[in-house]
């Protein structure tokens, strides 16, 4: 398929003796928005991180446009500028301002210049409604804010896919609402992402698809009506229960 | 209270013969100790940053070899230069040199001896000083860092070095400080320094405690100075304790982008409908 991004074949992580993926096959298209859920610890973040190569996996492929990254010869850091990723714990640099964080990875890694990467910078901060705070450092706003100018940080590198990391786990509820509908809008663009999450509104409303994990292994993979309508596995039905109530 | 006036009397006395020694040689100490305390940092950035360099399993065994090699050489250096007196490692450089090369290295200048002494010396301190301001930038920047692609060098010099030297500037206060006052010690190598003012004017004049009176004075006025520069550059480094919002109309903005420039984004007050229902009641936020 020619639009296809990326393709992970059989990979299997181990830390130590721990399986902690186990052969996960699935692809990632242009436009695609796939919401990753499961319980906690069933590898939704190791999986993230391996396709980032922020981990090495054991074995297994990562195609991005049909070349496996985990071959030798692949420059990790020039793969990671095309495969952009917003954590948790949003990961800001301290030492900059919330323009300068924007700015930074273009001088340096796409070595745009510095007023081109500064407008660049600005288009993304307002889509996020963060152009108010250029001059701000990250500990000087809230953590909604901080989340949005992480994704503004990462869109600005122009990336041709984004994971997010359950990126409103660690706001105050209030927050939440504000990075979804972030992450809405760009999703609504026709931005490429990965979203590890547990707010199921966004996962059935937003995602064109949605893989549910547990201990390891992709349990069931489908559409949001599917899976959220017409779970096929009873452990998928367990999961949902629990956020029903 | 007749001992203090005659104190007085013999420090004016000196002042007034050696005013100038005296400060040609403060002025010798505060460079020797800028000098040797910033390559010393340089120094100790280098090591620093070369021991912190990681390697994996699946790395090349020659890298790997390279990499624990440049560790323990490292390690021999901070050990042996922290371990012995800087008095002894003058000596060792200025006479110890010639003498073992039959005159082939020598040091021309006792400037140029004292530089690398105190620069050596410092670099052992700060090495390590450096490492553990570098393990103590939070692990979350190097990732941020690595996801949009940069490469290892690209994210020290952008994102940690900066950091861990801010994290590092009380240590680095404290070994320009203790320089100011150890480089009394080059006296052994005829360096012209403070201390070497006062060897000098108590050989001519036998005025032993006025001019020791008149150093212990000129040491502190030195260390304060710098504590207080020192304060002052942190303080500068940290930058306002407040932000300006950025003005409207110095921003290029998109038509409808937002409402309330000053009071934060569309999507702080846009809908909610991905809050938890329950919340939203609690809040008492409605939809628009
Ligand atoms: N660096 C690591 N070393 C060892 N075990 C790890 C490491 N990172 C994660 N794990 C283990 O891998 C499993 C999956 O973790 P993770 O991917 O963080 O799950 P999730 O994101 O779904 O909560 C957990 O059992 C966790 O303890
Ligand atoms: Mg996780």
């Amino acid at each position: 398929m020619a639009d296809q991004i990326l393709q992970i074949n059989h990979l299997s992580k181990f830390f130590g003796n721990n399986e902690v993926l186990r052969d996960i096959d699935f692809s990632v298209c242009v436009g695609d928005v796939i919401s990753i859920i499961g319980a906690s610890g069933s590898g939704k973040s190791t999986l993230l991180r391996c396709i980032n190569l922020l981990e090495t996996p054991t074995s297994g492929e990562i195609l991005y446009h049909g070349r496996n990254v985990l071959e030798r010869g692949t420059n990790p850091a020039e793969y990671r500028s095309h495969v952009g990723m917003v954590f948790q714990s949003f990961n800001l640099f301290n030492n900059m301002t919330v323009l300068e964080n924007c700015v930074v990875g273009q001088v340096r890694v796409l070595k745009r210049g510095k007023e081109e990467a500064r407008k660049h910078a600005m288009e993304y901060l307002e889509r996020v409604g963060m152009a108010p705070y250029i001059h701000a450092k990250p500990r000087q706003i809230s953590g909604g804010q901080k989340q949005r100018v992480a994704i503004a940080r990462a869109m600005a590198m122009d990336p041709e896919v984004l994971l997010f990391d359950e990126p409103t786990s660690a706001l105050d509820p209030e927050m939440v609402g504000e990075v979804l509908n972030v992450m809405q809008a760009l999703a609504e663009s026709g931005m490429t992402m990965l979203v590890v999450t547990h707010e199921m509104a966004f996962a059935r409303d937003v995602s064109n698809q949605v893989v549910y994990m547990s201990d390891g292994v992709i349990c069931e993979q489908g559409k949001p009506e599917e899976i959220f309508g017409n779970p096929r596995k009873q452990e998928t039905i367990d999961f949902l229960s629990r956020f029903r109530g | 209270m007749g001992k203090l006036a005659q104190l007085g009397l013999d420090i004016a006395k000196l002042w007034s013969k050696y005013s100038s020694s005296y400060i040609n040689g403060m002025r010798n100490t505060l460079i020797l100790a800028l000098i040797g305390t910033l390559i010393g940092c340089l120094i100790g950035f280098i090591c620093g940053v070369l021991n912190t360099i990681p390697y994996s399993k699946n790395d090349h065994p020659i890298k790997r070899f390279v990499l624990k090699l440049i560790r323990v050489i490292i390690r021999i250096y901070v050990e042996v230069f922290r371990g012995t007196p800087m008095v002894l490692q003058a000596v060792f450089l200025f006479y110890g040199l010639p003498y073992f090369t039959d005159n082939a290295l020598r040091f021309s200048s006792v400037w140029a001896a004292a530089i690398v002494v105190v620069s050596i010396n410092t670099g052992a301190y700060m090495a390590e000083s450096v490492r553990g301001g570098i393990i103590s930038v939070d692990p979350g920047q190097t990732e941020g860092a690595m996801a949009i692609g940069m490469t290892h060098v690209q994210t020290m010099t952008s994102v940690i070095l900066p950091q861990a030297l801010r994290n590092i500037m009380p240590q680095i206060g404290n070994n320009f400080i203790i320089n100011v006052k150890d480089t009394s010690v080059m006296f052994i190598i005829g360096f012209p320094d403070f201390f070497a003012t006062h060897r000098a004017a108590v050989g001519a004049s036998y005025l032993y405690f006025p001019s020791a009176t008149v150093e212990m004075i000129g040491y502190l006025t030195m260390t304060l100075l710098a504590s207080f520069l020192l304060r002052w550059m942190e303080k500068k480094m940290d930058g306002s304790s407040s932000y300006e919002l950025a003005q409207t109309d110095q921003l290029t903005m998109t038509a409808g982008t937002y409402r309330h420039p000053d009071k934060g984004s569309p999507f702080d007050e846009r809908n909610r409908e991905y809050a938890d229902e329950d919340l939203r009641e609690q809040t008492g936020k409605e939809d628009r």
